[in-house]
Parts: C-alpha cells; sequence; structure tokens
C-alpha cells in the first residue's frame, strides 16, 4: 500500500505516475483515474486563466485523510493524488487521482470518493480571471450534493 | 507568546482582511473557537461583515476543520476561510 499526494505548480504525467503506481505489482488487477483540466468557460463568462491557493500543511493533512477513509471503505492497493496551484490556463491540467486495486469495482469507487471529498474537503480556493474582472470561485451546492451521497 | 494563537486567512477573506496571518492575544474568557470567532467580529466593518454567525465561511484549528464548539487554546493555529473550491 503506498499513497503518495503532491501539491505543485508543476504539470503532471499519468504515464509516469500509473507505472510508478504499477511497478512490478502483479495483484493489481483495476487502475481508475481522474484527471481535472481547466475550462475556458464558468458560470456563462470566458475564463482568461485562474489562480490557484492552498493551506500548506492541512491540504497534505485533509487528502491523506481523505484516502485513508477511501481504503477503510474499499480494497485499495495505492493511491495518487497530484493539485496543482498557482496560475493556470484553460487546457491546463489541475488534478490527477489515481487509484489501484484488486478490481474495477473498488478502483472506480474509491477514485470517485476521493475526488468528490476532495472538492469539497481539502482548502484549495480558484480566483478566476474573466472579461469581467477577477473573482474569486463560489462554492457549488451539486460539489456538497455529491459529497453528501457518500454518507446515505 | 504564552496566551497568543495564531490565526491564519485564507483566499477572499485573506483579501478583504488585508492580511494573511495574525498573532491574537487569546482572552482570558475564550476558550472555543466561537468565542474567536466573536472577538475578530467586535472590530467591526469588514471583520463584523465577514465572520457574522451564519455566513458561509469555515474553520479550521491545528488544520482540521472545526465547528464552533471546537476547542481554542493558546498557541493553536485557526483558520478562517471561504468554501473550498478546489479539483
Amino acid at each position: 500500500m503506498s499513497v503518495t499526494v503532491r501539491v505543485q505548480s508543476e504539470d503532471f504525467d499519468i504515464s509516469k505516475e500509473i507505472a510508478f503506481l504499477r511497478r512490478d505489482n502483479p495483484r493489481i488487477g483495476a487502475i481508475a483515474s481522474f484527471i481535472g483540466v481547466v475550462r475556458d468557460m464558468n458560470e456563462g463568462d470566458s475564463v482568461a486563466e485562474m489562480t490557484l491557493e492552498h493551506y500548506p500543511g492541512m491540504t497534505e493533512k485533509s487528502v491523506e485523510d481523505i484516502i485513508t477513509q477511501a481504503c477503510d471503505r474499499w480494497q485499495v492497493m495505492d493511491a495518487v493524488v497530484i493539485h496543482r496551484i498557482g496560475t493556470l490556463k484553460p487546457l491546463d491540467q489541475i488534478v490527477l487521482v489515481v487509484v489501484s486495486s484488486a478490481h474495477r469495482g473498488d478502483a472506480f469507487a474509491a477514485c470517485e470518493f476521493i475526488m468528490d471529498f476532495l472538492k469539497t474537503r481539502a482548502p484549495f480556493w480558484k480566483k478566476e480571471q474573466t472579461g469581467k474582472g477577477a473573482r474569486w470561485v463560489d462554492a457549488r451546492a451539486a460539489d456538497d450534493a455529491a459529497a453528501e451521497r457518500w454518507q446515505r | 507568546m504564552a496566551n497568543t494563537i495564531t490565526v491564519l486567512y485564507f483566499a477572499r477573506l485573506r483579501e478583504t482582511f488585508g492580511m494573511a496571518s495574525e498573532n491574537m492575544a487569546l482572552p482570558y474568557d475564550v476558550a472555543s473557537l466561537e468565542g474567536v470567532r466573536a472577538t475578530l467580529a467586535a472590530r467591526g466593518g469588514v471583520w463584523a461583515h465577514e465572520l457574522a454567525a451564519g455566513r458561509a465561511f469555515r474553520a479550521a484549528v491545528n488544520q482540521d476543520i472545526a465547528s464552533a464548539d471546537t476547542a481554542v487554546k493558546a498557541g493553536d493555529e485557526v483558520a478562517f476561510f471561504p468554501p473550498v473550491t478546489g479539483g
């Protein structure tokens, strides 16, 4: 079992992360991944770029805690979460979640759970540059609902 | 130093308050996050507005998400921030 959490301004390469996670582990039967990328539109306005701020220390702690919760619920072998900070432009990658497991059901579920909780619990904030000026992105009720459905 | 806490502000709150962190003397009768919130809100102006009870802000004590009744003691790190929007 290995857990990797990184907060960085540099881009990431999913193929390298998956190669690292697989190593030569023949017990892995499934790898599920998610990549979040910057859209050029939000709330009906075009977005030129966005800046991501976070709470160093708490960020890593909260993501590790989310992964621990996922491991309590599903058979997870390894998990990698990378979240970028700083200024990003449309098409840029923001976040990567990769989960390995013996079977796909656990890998899919754990990957989605980690992403849903990251959206609502990990201390990151986005500020967008739009044609109307800079604005902080508001939290979405849909994200809270996505995280809450796992409580049922 | 003995009776102070560190208070951090992030994102919109950091901009509105014009500071990222401060050392605050912990009043002798304050022992919870709610007490810290009320002390800051008593400064008036943007502090009273942003930290009014019922406003949509979040808080952490020693880097764990906290609620109004979470205990706060000297030496703790308290943070106030808007609902998170990462991912």
